[in-house]
């Protein structure tokens, strides 16, 4: 089989979570990519080296420069005229793209696959993955996208691909680009973070997340996660959200401070490899998932263990 | 303007999900069923974009079971005008959604259609965007704000990175994210009033779109359980352990 792999990028390099698309399509067969932006040269030759990549398609041109799915999707069926898959990280990105890309195929997509059982068969969580299902697909192309923290990460080097320029599909003349807010990252990002801390709707404000949170992040070389009740709040902006429908994470330490553990919350971070919570109530959801928890009051204990670390 | 809004009825958000024993799927038997929230936000947005005078008129559509008439009357008592059922007691994917929703555009002619971001019993996030492929529409996804002026919807969308904001031409699709709005509930006379609204009710066969299932669930069954912790006294004891997991020196 022939996989096309969405690369991830920011223009200017390759984002981790291609890495996790990369080994979730080596389980299919052959690996190609396929760059899409404008003046993405330095992109391409990055992701050609990515470790078990054959040929990198490269569309280079200002349709593509914000990644519109309505400019990119046709590209994408296109060039499915010679491959068996698209597969691509569930990014909010490629969640835009990929149904589009879907429908233009006649094909019913699989959203956020966990592993690959088989060439037509995957598993994958519904219900904000209070279940887990295995579905196996009757559709001869497959588009794909794949929970990046399910997957190992393909070693960015030592692969040997070649690449290729494909022409543009143009602009399709039904959208642009108006702008955008993109938050200034000072610590990790939050999906490829080893540690994270979060706060909830318990902070009570952004400047609690500032003198309470942050530092204690600081301290731990932590990525700053947040609940909905705190994104909703406006203590933190949207993209701290970690949950069903914000961000799914799974750091090596997971930190919840004041945040119940409602299950789409849970959903965006059960799978951290060991999970920290500090809630005054002792009956918290969250203590239910916790590997460590300590109850008590986090305007006391927050600023205490920042001072001991 | 016309508005489509597609509803689901879905597992109420509150209900903690079982897993059949026989690996068959999740029981919705005698459990509290409601509209998917981002649908409710998408009602919502609709009834605002109303009440700001910039559309005439709303319709809600929902696929699904005789029930989903439940979910329509709450989007009538919430506000919409009128009502469409497409039933059918069998599974329909995405696909076949966003198949008979462009059937219903064609005969509806709407300007805009918003949708939810994702369902949350299946969390497809699909549906919106493969409409939007199938009419050759533009589509703001994730939406946490829209403004229509002069034949165009400018939608600020939720992304990775933070915010981004898209210009598209009408007629277009959006989809919603949480903070787009927070849906009023309905009031009691409303939702005596939404009982005599209209509400048609039509099969996929009428629409003449086939909504076979493309995948196939061959087994549902529960995720790993993580195993009990412990619970430390105090600081100090979770700075021990701290250092025991190495992410403190
Ligand atoms: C469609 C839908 C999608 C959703 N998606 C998400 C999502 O992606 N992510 C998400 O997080 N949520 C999501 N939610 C919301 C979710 O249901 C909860 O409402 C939310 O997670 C609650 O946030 P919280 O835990 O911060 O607030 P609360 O539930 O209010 O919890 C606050 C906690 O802080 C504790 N506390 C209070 N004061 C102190 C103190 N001084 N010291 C220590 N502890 C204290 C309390 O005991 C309590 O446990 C979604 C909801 C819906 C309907
Ligand atoms: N059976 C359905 N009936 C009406 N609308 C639906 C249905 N399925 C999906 N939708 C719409 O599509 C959105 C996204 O659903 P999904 O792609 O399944 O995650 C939902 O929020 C609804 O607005």
């Amino acid at each position: 089989m022939k996989t096309l792999v969405w690369v991830e990028h920011d223009g200017k390099a390759v984002k981790d979570a291609t890495l996790s698309a990369v080994t979730a399509a080596a389980k299919l067969g052959e690996v190609h990519l396929l760059v899409a932006g404008q003046g993405v040269d330095g992109v391409a030759a990055e992701a050609a080296v990515i470790a078990g990549v054959g040929k990198v398609h490269v569309a280079d041109d200002a349709a593509y420069a914000h990644g519109l799915a309505e400019n990119v999707a046709p590209l994408v069926a296109g060039l499915m005229a010679t491959h068996d898959a698209f597969v691509a990280p569930a990014t909010t990105t490629a969640k835009n793209i990929a149904p589009r890309v879907a429908a233009l195929l006649d094909v019913m997509q699989v959203s956020d696959i966990l592993s690959v059982e088989g060439a037509d068969s995957f598993t994958r969580p519904i219900y904000a993955g209070n279940a887990i299902a295995t579905v196996k697909t009757s559709d001869k192309k497959l588009v794909l996208t794949v929970r990046t923290t399910a997957f190992d990460k393909a070693s960015p080097t030592g692969g040997t691909g070649s690449v290729e320029k494909v022409a543009s599909t143009g602009d399709a003349g039904l959208s642009s680009f108006a702008g955008a807010e993109i938050a200034k990252l000072e610590r990790p990002e939050l999906t490829s973070a080893k540690v994270i801390v979060s706060g909830g709707r318990a902070l009570q404000s952004s400047e609690n997340f500032k003198t309470l949170i942050e530092p204690l992040a600081d301290k731990l070389g932590a990525a700053v996660g947040a609940s909905r009740a705190a994104v909703d709040a406006g203590y933190v902006p949207n993209d701290y959200q970690v949950g069903q429908t914000g961000k799914i994470v799974a750091p090596e330490v997971y930190i919840a401070i004041g945040i119940s553990g409602a299950i789409q919350h849970l959903a965006g971070m059960k799978d951290s490899k060991t999970i920290i919570a500090i809630n005054k109530d002792e009956d918290a959801p969250i203590f239910q998932v916790a590997d460590i928890g300590l109850v008590g009051d986090l305007y006391k204990i927050v600023p205490e263990l920042t001072d001991k670390l | 303007m016309r508005v489509l809004v597609p509803v689901k009825r879905v597992l109420d958000y509150n209900v903690k999900p079982r897993v059949k024993a026989d690996g068959s799927g999740v029981d919705l038997a005698n459990v509290k069923m409601s509209m998917n929230p981002f649908d409710e936000i998408a009602v919502e947005e609709a009834i605002r974009l109303k009440e700001k005078g910039v559309v005439t008129e709303i319709v809600a559509v929902s696929v699904g079971e005789a029930k989903c008439q439940e979910t329509l009357r709450t989007a009538l008592a919430m506000g919409a005008d009128r009502a469409i059922l497409v039933q059918t007691d069998d599974r329909v994917e995405p696909l076949g959604v966003a198949k008979l929703l462009a059937k219903i555009v064609a005969e509806e002619a709407p300007e805009l259609v918003i949708l939810g971001k994702q369902a949350i019993d299946d969390d497809n996030n699909q549906t919106g965007q493969m409409l939007a492929g199938l009419l050759g529409w533009g589509q703001g996804t994730f939406a946490s704000a829209v403004e229509i002026a002069d034949g165009h919807a400018k939608v600020t969308r939720e992304v990775d990175g933070g915010l981004e904001t898209d210009d598209l031409k009408l007629p277009a699709i959006v989809t919603t994210d949480l903070r787009l709005n927070e849906p009023r509930y309905a009031s009691l006379p409303n939702i005596m009033k939404a009982k005599s609204k209209p509400m048609a009710t039509k099969t996929p066969a009428d629409y003449g779109v086939d909504v076979a299932p493309r995948l196939t669930v061959t087994n549902v069954v529960e995720p790993p359980r993580r195993s009990a912790g412990v619970k430390v006294a105090d600081v100090d004891e979770l700075v021990t352990k701290l250092k025991a997991l190495g992410v403190a020196k």
